[in-house]
Parts: C-alpha cells; sequence; structure tokens
C-alpha cells in the first residue's frame, strides 16, 4: 500500500484546480467529489484550445480546423481506452454516464419480453434502476434486486440465486456513491456469462479513481461520467465489447450516425459512431480526453490509495463523536472514497445546513438511490466524498463542523 | 446584446450565504421540532394536503377543520423532516387557527420567517414554505369544491 499523499503533494496538486484559488470566502472545505469533482488546469486548457484555436464541427469539413478537431476529438479516445484498458474504438462518448444506462436499457430491452429478467442491486442510482423498471412496464419482462447484507456489502450467495437461465442483463455499480461499498462485478460477471446473460457495469464512481480492466472484470459494458474524474460536465463514455456494440441497434438516429440514407432505409455507421448521433459535444470529449491523461499521469492507484486512506481516517474521526452512525463498509475493509453517515435526530438537510455554513461542502439526502435508503430505514445521510486536493486538514474541518451541529443541536 | 449595450450587466441578486446558522437553530424551532404541536390525526378534517420535497425527505401532511363562517377553527399535522420545515408546520398550526380561509390564502414567507423568528435563506425557502403550500393548495381545492 503506497498509502496517502504527504501534504505537500496535495497542496501542489490543489494549485492545478483553479476553484480553490477563486474562493474568496475561505473556508473552501470541498468534500462533495463523488457527486461532481473539480477541474484541472489541462482539462480547461484543452477544451479552451478547441474554442480558440480550432473550432468548427467534427467529421466533415475539409478545412484544417474542422480537420483538426476531428483528429483531437477522435484522439480524446485513446487516453479515455487507456485507464480502463479497452480499444478506443470501443468507447462511446455520451453526455454521461445516465446517457450510456438509458442508451443500454433502451437497446438492450427491444430484445426483452415476459419471462425475461434483468437483476440489478438494490444499491444502484436511480440512473440504472429508473430505465429498467420504467421499460419493464413496458416491455413485460420483471427487474430483480440483489440485496445488501448487514455490513452493507452486496449480497453474492443470493446473487447466484437471483440470477438465473430468465437473467438477460445484469447491470450493477461498481463502486456505491451512497455507502463506498466495491461490489464483486468480476464475480457477478461470471455468474451473469455462465447463464448467457448481458454485465453491465455503472462505473460512475470508480473510473479515473481506481485502476480499471474491463478485460479482467470481463464486463460486456461499462459506463461513466466524466465530470466525476476531473472531466467537464455533460461528457461521459459508454465502453462496449466490440462485438457486443456491433450487434447492439443505434439509440439515436440523426446525422453522423449514419452512412447511407434513402427515402425508406438508412445504413448505420460502424462503432463507435453508429451511437454518436448528431454534432458530439466536441469540447466535452477533447476535455474527458484530457482528464484520462491527467488521472493516468497521477495513476489511478495512487488516486484510490489517497481516497481510500482519507475515507478510513474520515470514519476514525467521526467515530469519536458520541451519535454518529456511519452507514458503509467497516473500516478495514476495501471501499471507495465516501464516508456516508447520520448524527442523531439532526435531518441531513440540516446537517449539510450547518456544515455548508462553516465552508464545509457535502451532500445530505438519499444520494439518488431512495430504495437503498428506504431498505436501511432512513431518509438519507450525509455524505463526505475525497479527491486527490483533499487531505487531513478537510477531515478536521469536518469532525469540527460536525462537533458544531451536535451542539446547535444540543446532542 | 447589441455591441453597444453597455458592457457592466446588472449582477444576478447575490444568494446571501446562508441565514444566521446560530438565531436558524436556537430554542425556538429546536422545540418546535423537537415537540411538534398540533402533531397527528384530526378527526373529520374539512379538508386534507399533503406536500413533500423528495429531494430533501421533507413531507407534511395537513388537516385542517373549517368552521361554518369559513374560519379555520383547528389545523394537525402529520410529516418528517429537516427542522426548519416540520418547526415551520407546526407553527402554523397555531398561528392558522382563527384566519379566514381568504386571509390564510394570503399568508407568505414572511409570516413563517416572523414565527420561526428567523431570516430565510434561499436554501431554506422550500424547506420553511412547505407546510404553507400544504395548506394553501387545501384551501384553493376546498373553495373550489365548496364554490366559495
Amino acid at each position: 500500500m503506497k498509502g496517502m499523499l504527504s501534504k505537500k503533494e496535495v497542496r501542489q496538486l490543489r494549485r492545478e484546480f483553479p476553484m480553490f484559488a477563486a474562493q474568496s470566502r475561505k473556508p473552501f472545505v470541498y468534500l462533495d467529489s463523488a457527486a461532481s469533482s473539480q477541474t484541472p488546469r489541462a482539462v480547461l486548457a484543452a477544451m479552451d484550445g478547441f474554442y480558440k484555436k480550432y473550432r468548427a464541427n467534427v467529421h466533415r469539413g475539409m478545412y484544417p480546423a474542422s480537420l483538426r478537431a476531428t483528429e483531437t476529438y477522435e484522439a480524446a479516445r485513446i487516453p479515455v481506452a487507456k485507464l480502463i484498458g479497452a480499444d478506443p474504438r470501443e468507447i462511446v462518448f455520451t453526455r454521461g454516464a445516465t446517457e450510456s444506462l438509458n442508451l443500454l436499457a433502451y437497446t438492450l430491452s427491444r430484445r426483452l419480453g415476459p419471462g425475461d429478467e434483468v437483476v440489478v442491486s438494490i444499491m444502484e442510482h436511480h440512473s440504472n434502476l429508473v430505465p429498467w423498471q420504467q421499460l419493464a412496464r413496458e416491455r413485460g419482462f420483471a427487474v430483480k434486486f440483489i440485496g445488501v447484507t448487514p455490513d452493507f456489502q452486496l449480497d453474492l450467495a443470493a446473487a447466484a440465486k437471483l440470477i438465473t437461465p430468465a437473467t438477460k442483463v445484469v447491470s450493477v455499480m461498481h463502486v456505491s456513491n451512497a455507502l463506498g461499498t466495491v461490489n464483486p462485478v468480476e464475480k457477478l460477471a461470471a455468474l451473469a456469462h455462465k447463464q448467457g446473460a448481458i454485465m453491465i457495469v455503472d462505473a460512475a464512481q470508480s473510473a479515473g479513481h481506481r485502476p480499471l480492466d474491463v478485460k479482467k472484470m470481463d464486463c460486456d459494458f461499462l459506463a461513466f461520467s466524466g465530470h466525476k474524474m476531473f472531466g467537464p460536465t455533460g461528457s461521459g463514455v459508454l465502453y462496449g465489447k466490440r462485438s457486443r456494440l456491433e450487434e447492439l441497434p443505434p439509440f439515436l438516429y440523426g446525422g453522423d450516425m449514419i452512412l447511407e440514407v434513402t427515402r425508406e432505409n438508412a445504413v448505420w455507421n460502424e462503432v463507435p459512431w453508429k451511437f454518436e448521433a448528431g454534432t458530439p459535444n466536441i469540447a466535452g470529449g477533447i476535455g474527458l480526453g484530457a482528464a484520462a491523461e491527467f488521472a493516468i499521469a497521477l495513476d489511478p492507484a495512487v488516486i484510490h490509495e489517497h481516497e481510500l486512506a482519507l475515507a478510513r481516517i474520515a470514519m476514525a474521526e467521526l467515530s469519536k463523536i458520541p451519535g454518529v452512525k456511519l452507514y458503509g463498509p467497516p473500516a478495514g475493509s476495501e471501499r471507495g472514497g465516501v464516508v456516508s453517515f447520520t448524527l442523531g435526530d439532526i435531518h441531513v438537510h440540516d446537517m449539510a445546513n450547518i456544515l455548508g455554513d462553516q465552508g464545509v461542502c457535502v451532500r445530505g439526502g438519499h444520494h439518488c438511490a431512495m430504495p437503498l435508503m428506504r431498505q436501511l430505514g432512513i431518509n438519507g445521510t450525509t455524505r463526505a466524498s475525497f479527491s486527490i486536493y483533499n487531505d487531513t486538514d478537510d477531515i478536521a474541518a469536518l469532525a469540527a463542523a460536525v462537533r458544531r451541529a451536535k451542539k446547535l443541536f444540543k446532542l | 446584446m447589441s455591441p453597444r449595450a453597455k458592457k457592466k450587466t446588472a449582477a444576478p441578486p447575490r444568494a446571501t450565504a446562508n441565514t444566521d446558522i446560530e438565531a436558524m437553530y436556537r430554542e425556538n424551532i429546536l422545540d418546535h421540532y423537537r415537540s411538534p404541536r398540533n402533531f397527528g390525526e384530526l378527526p373529520h378534517p374539512s379538508f386534507r394536503q399533503r406536500e413533500a420535497n423528495f429531494s430533501c425527505g421533507d413531507d407534511v401532511d395537513i388537516q385542517v377543520l373549517v368552521d361554518q363562517k369559513q374560519r379555520i377553527s383547528k389545523v394537525m399535522f402529520n410529516g418528517r423532516g429537516c427542522a426548519v420545515s416540520q418547526a415551520a408546520a407546526s407553527l402554523l398550526t397555531e398561528n392558522a387557527v382563527g384566519l379566514t380561509l381568504v386571509e390564510a390564502s394570503r399568508l407568505g414567507l414572511s409570516d413563517i420567517a416572523g414565527w420561526l423568528g428567523v431570516d430565510i435563506g434561499p436554501a431554506r425557502i422550500k424547506c420553511a414554505t412547505l407546510a404553507l403550500k400544504a395548506l394553501q393548495a387545501g384551501i384553493t381545492d376546498y373553495q373550489k369544491n365548496h364554490g366559495l
């Protein structure tokens, strides 16, 4: 274990993020990276370059600016592919994990009907639950849920029973945004493939945060957002095994995704462009490529070790405050960089408000995982999440702010 | 905008940093949060109305008894949520009694802020006004149903 980045290293990294220098209201303790990470200069510069130096549409123009835009946009697939161990032709650019997952739900469910089953977990973000739930009502297939154990781990034994010959798709998040739980996606992929089902991984909380290898994972598809891994908002990725992408019908129709159109028919473009209808988010794609390069240069293993170390320290610090209840895998187990907690009868909205008043930026609520919250018997948690620009001073500020909330509530 | 338009555009109103947090959680609000008045089920209400902010988990179900002169004679509520939403609901059940339906439908954020004894910042307006929103939606329906 390489452990945490030093305070000096963190200080240097923070200089790469203009947002920290721009805060007039001190302190700015940003512990909401699981919702959206900050953007480094390199990503801003890459997008700026497009707008200032070669702003033109991609794929069609026969002039230098358009050719350069095309070349740069297409080249952005290379570091993104490298980040997850894929081939650049297997990288479809989308608006984000939500669009990637909707794309999969809409196209895959065309083949599904009564008697078929889609298996998800109770932890899923709404973006990997509601599309399946709604399409199930239209198409007549069923959605089954893998539960969580009392120590907030995915119930793998239940999964083994739930995944049957009726299962056509297994779609599970890699790292829980609400609990920090790391799900055994490789094992789930093996269970899915044994039954001939497709395996989808929602990597919104893991891509750019830990080493990923889609080949080792052996998932058929993987979805993530750019803005949670130092990239711009409105950028995202759908990875698919080449053969899987080829057999999948298009999701959106329009320009760019098509080779030939007659009055009655159309011939689809090759993958990945078959799934990128219309003028894409060019600057977003270029920025996402730069974000992937940024993460690779830092080393996803180093990012993971740092986030994990901070999460463990935060759990230890928060545990010292009487009344704090942590929701997530116990300290010592593998986890992502989020720490979820409640304190007495302080509603999460009040907690987030009091913390925000002290410059501690966290999230309070259901984290787009309402079925999970209902199962846990709570209406939400307060969540602190960590990235490479955080250090133990941020945890001290968090703990102090939580103590203040406790005092205000006379607990 | 035309190129001649003044370069300096008016800055959007700056969201005030939240309400004074000490004032927000002083005794009055915490007391109404932990010991809400008129909490529970009102038998045979004239009307009832539920409103929720699902994004933050605030939920209020207001039940109202109206007398023959179209005055509110009793209000009770059920619900859960943050201190601000629940204290505002509790205070509403006390302060709405005696008002006519027309008077109650004219209540606004400033009345609630007055009862709570604190300025309500933009982050908490939805919490503070949830119960009032329920009451007023219920009044509108009630008036419609009774040809008022």
